[in-house]
């Protein structure tokens, strides 16, 4: 262990050039999106044009920058990034800072909970196709696993709001928590804006109730696209494992079939669920935006989609560059996980 | 499609006798449960386009009528007689809704599909085989691009096709453009992975020899061997755009409502329905989503079991269809992971 650590091991040269890589990955992200964005003029004519006198737009673009030449602008852009300055919204003129610590927030939590849901339901039903192979628990998993791939979250999230809401009034519809609730919840000491560590804070259980009865229809939306994922993967991996000498000798030695799959089999079949991890963060935040919407949770993704719908294109280029970082560093972490514990991965 | 199928399944399988209905070679490679499965596809496959193709015939009336014969629908009138499906919100026939819907996803599937070829093939082909800096940055850039949130990636690209706003004209290919960026890098990584594989092999130098120039090295004899995994990836391609494109509608960046009938933008239109129990505007478009993207990925996962052997399980056990997607999974790490290598040996 001591020797892998020196400076000049495998894996420290394979984090620190991974590492390296964030750095072009973000910029070549944030620089599509800034020129792609400016293609078609700049931000205030977007948001404002026919509702401002031309004179007035000129006033406005001078006053904002936006008439300076777009290299200038594209430099002075990157280094209000560097500094953690994302601009500010046109339309409602909040900093995209703040946009994104609030809103970011709540999409946190929205994900956590579908991570969860994914868990929970991918995982057991991902071991128990593997463990009936070919017979009816398998076969109707399978079919359950590539229907939730098949089917737009949002989709996913009208039929749960149909039935769970509308039909059986058993959850709310849509919001993170009701009006009075989240009143409440806003003079909370220290805010978090995870209305769940929130509610916790605040102490009161039937707040911490409403906060989740609120939290289950987007998590389910969202955690059954990324469950159908996982149950995939680990019965795949599962059924490979299941055909290693290791596991083969386990048997051979008497060890039951159930002894087999928990013990020997199952953990080595998480491994590659780590690695795809990577990439569910990305078709996540994806899903978030749509999920978000479908159940007017307050997330980025339903900011996002504001802003879109208004032109405000400043708002819009800022919380796109933050996903950007985000996705570029969750990918970095994964794969520093990955090479700390499959050692395969440093090469 | 099913041409595709026949052309690529020649070099992998053993070679028909004769070439007979296109599709035919590839069904006789299955059996059992994935038989089913890819005849299952290919019959919802059929039916779309069938329905895509002539649904000016079978909607009862047009896509954006609220009336017929003078006489107005009304709003969000429940399945009857005249309206098997309702109306929605917007009085609409959902019936003739979703029929047109299927002539948009398609056309935006057949654009995508095909612009994203035309581009990330040649573009892997020649960043693979020229190599060099070039190759190095395109890698860095797909890279950059393949790991970002597709539908974000998409809506960046309409703002700037639209300008963020829908234009009559040009609705589906610019939701056909923005879907096609998302694609292209998919192409470009396996494309360019496997040339850098291919182009080392005796034959490339042997053409090389005869005086055969780069650009004929790369066409002729390069990209048919790289080409193996290209149907699979466009079939798994078209349930991706689907998807991509009702994501767009969905968020009102799709196509003009009144241009084009469009399912994410009903579904979209559909949500407040829900709340009040008003069910079939957004079930209806919904399941035709589903529907499709199912018929869509059985035929591709079939594909991939049948033109990559190596994919099935050792031991000559039933293939299973879903082993492919790890070995997806596993491809694009791999690229990553070329991308590392040449970043460090530089």
């Amino acid at each position: 262990m001591t020797l892998r650590l020196v400076p000049r091991s495998p894996l420290v040269r394979y984090l620190l050039v991974r590492l390296a890589l964030i750095v072009p990955t973000v910029l070549i992200l944030v620089t599509v999106v800034f020129f792609f964005m400016r293609v078609i003029g700049d931000p205030i004519t977007a948001s404002q044009g026919g509702r401002l006198s031309a004179a007035q737009l000129a006033v406005r673009k001078a006053a904002a920058g936006f008439d300076r030449p777009i290299l200038q602008q594209y430099g002075d852009y990157l280094g209000g990034l560097v500094r953690g300055d994302f601009g500010t919204a046109l339309t409602d003129h909040r900093a995209i800072r703040e946009v994104l610590v609030t809103n970011g927030a709540a999409t946190l939590e929205l994900a956590a909970w579908a991570l969860l849901i994914a868990f929970l339901v991918g995982v057991p039903l991902g071991r128990l196709a593997a463990r009936y192979r070919d017979r009816l628990p398998d076969v109707s998993i399978r079919i359950f696993a590539v229907l939730v791939y098949a089917a737009p979250v949002f989709f996913v999230g009208l039929l749960l709001k149909l039935l769970f809401s509308a039909t059986l009034g058993w959850l709310p519809a849509s919001g993170r928590a009701s009006a009075s609730v989240e009143i409440a919840l806003n003079n909370v000491a220290p805010k978090t804006n995870i209305m769940i560590i929130d509610a916790i804070l605040y102490g009161d259980p039937a707040y911490i109730g409403d906060v989740l009865q609120h939290a289950i229809l987007p998590a389910l939306a969202l955690g059954l696209l990324t469950a159908g994922v996982f149950i995939r993967l680990i019965r795949i991996n599962l059924l490979e494992t299941m055909r290693t000498d290791y596991v083969i000798a386990a048997r051979a030695r008497g060890v039951s079939e159930r002894l087999v799959v928990r013990q020997h089999a199952f953990r080595n079949a998480l491994v590659p669920v780590v690695t795809v991890m990577g990439m569910q963060i990305a078709m996540m935040l994806g899903g978030a935006i749509l999920t978000e919407t479908t159940f007017e949770w307050q997330g980025l993704g339903y900011v996002l989609s504001r802003y879109l719908l208004a032109r405000d294109f400043v708002a819009v280029q800022g919380i796109v560059t933050a996903i950007a970082v985000v996705v570029a560093v969750s990918s970095f972490l994964i794969d520093v996980i990955n090479a700390l514990v499959d050692p395969r991965v440093r090469y | 499609m099913s041409a595709i199928i026949v052309t690529e399944t020649t070099g992998l399988l053993p070679p028909p006798r004769r070439r007979g209905v296109p599709g035919v070679a590839l069904l006789r490679s299955t059996h059992g449960l994935q038989r089913t499965m890819l005849l299952t596809g290919l019959v919802v496959i059929a039916v779309f386009i069938i329905v895509a193709l002539l649904a000016p015939l079978l909607a009862p009336f047009g896509f954006n009528a609220d009336r017929a014969g003078g006489v107005i629908f009304g709003t969000q009138q429940p399945p009857s007689a005249a309206h098997w499906f309702g109306t929605t919100v917007g009085g609409q026939d959902v019936l003739s809704r979703v029929i047109y819907g299927a002539r948009t996803a398609l056309s935006v599937i057949v654009l995508a599909v095909t612009i994203s070829l035309l581009v990330g093939v040649p573009l892997g082909v020649v960043s693979g085989f020229v190599g060099g800096k070039v190759d190095r940055v395109l890698v860095l850039v797909t890279d950059a691009l393949y790991a970002f949130p597709s539908l974000l990636l998409a809506i960046v690209v309409s703002i700037m096709i639209t300008g963020g706003r829908s234009t009559p004209f040009g609705g589906i290919l610019a939701a056909a453009l923005s879907i096609t960026v998302v694609f292209v890098p998919q192409y470009f990584r396996v494309v360019r992975n496997q040339t850098v594989s291919v182009k080392n092999e005796p034959f490339v130098d042997a053409a090389r020899i005869t005086g055969a120039r780069p650009s004929r090295i790369m066409f002729k004899h390069v990209l048919p061997n790289v080409s193996q995994t290209i149907p699979v990836l466009a079939t798994l391609n078209a349930s991706e755009a689907i998807l991509t494109l009702a994501g767009l509608g969905f968020l009102g960046f799709g196509i003009e409502p009144s241009a084009a009938a469009e399912w994410g933008y009903d579904l979209n239109k559909a949500l407040s329905d829900a709340a009040n129990g008003i069910w079939w505007t957004g079930v209806y478009p919904g399941l035709a989503i589903v529907l499709v993207v199912l018929g869509v990925t059985l035929v591709g996962e079939s594909l991939n079991d049948v033109l990559n052997p190596m994919l099935r399980t050792r031991g000559g056990g039933t293939t299973t269809a879903d082993e492919e997607e790890i070995v997806l999974d596993e491809d694009g790490n791999q690229v990553t992971g070329t991308g590392l290598d040449e970043v460090e040996g530089s």
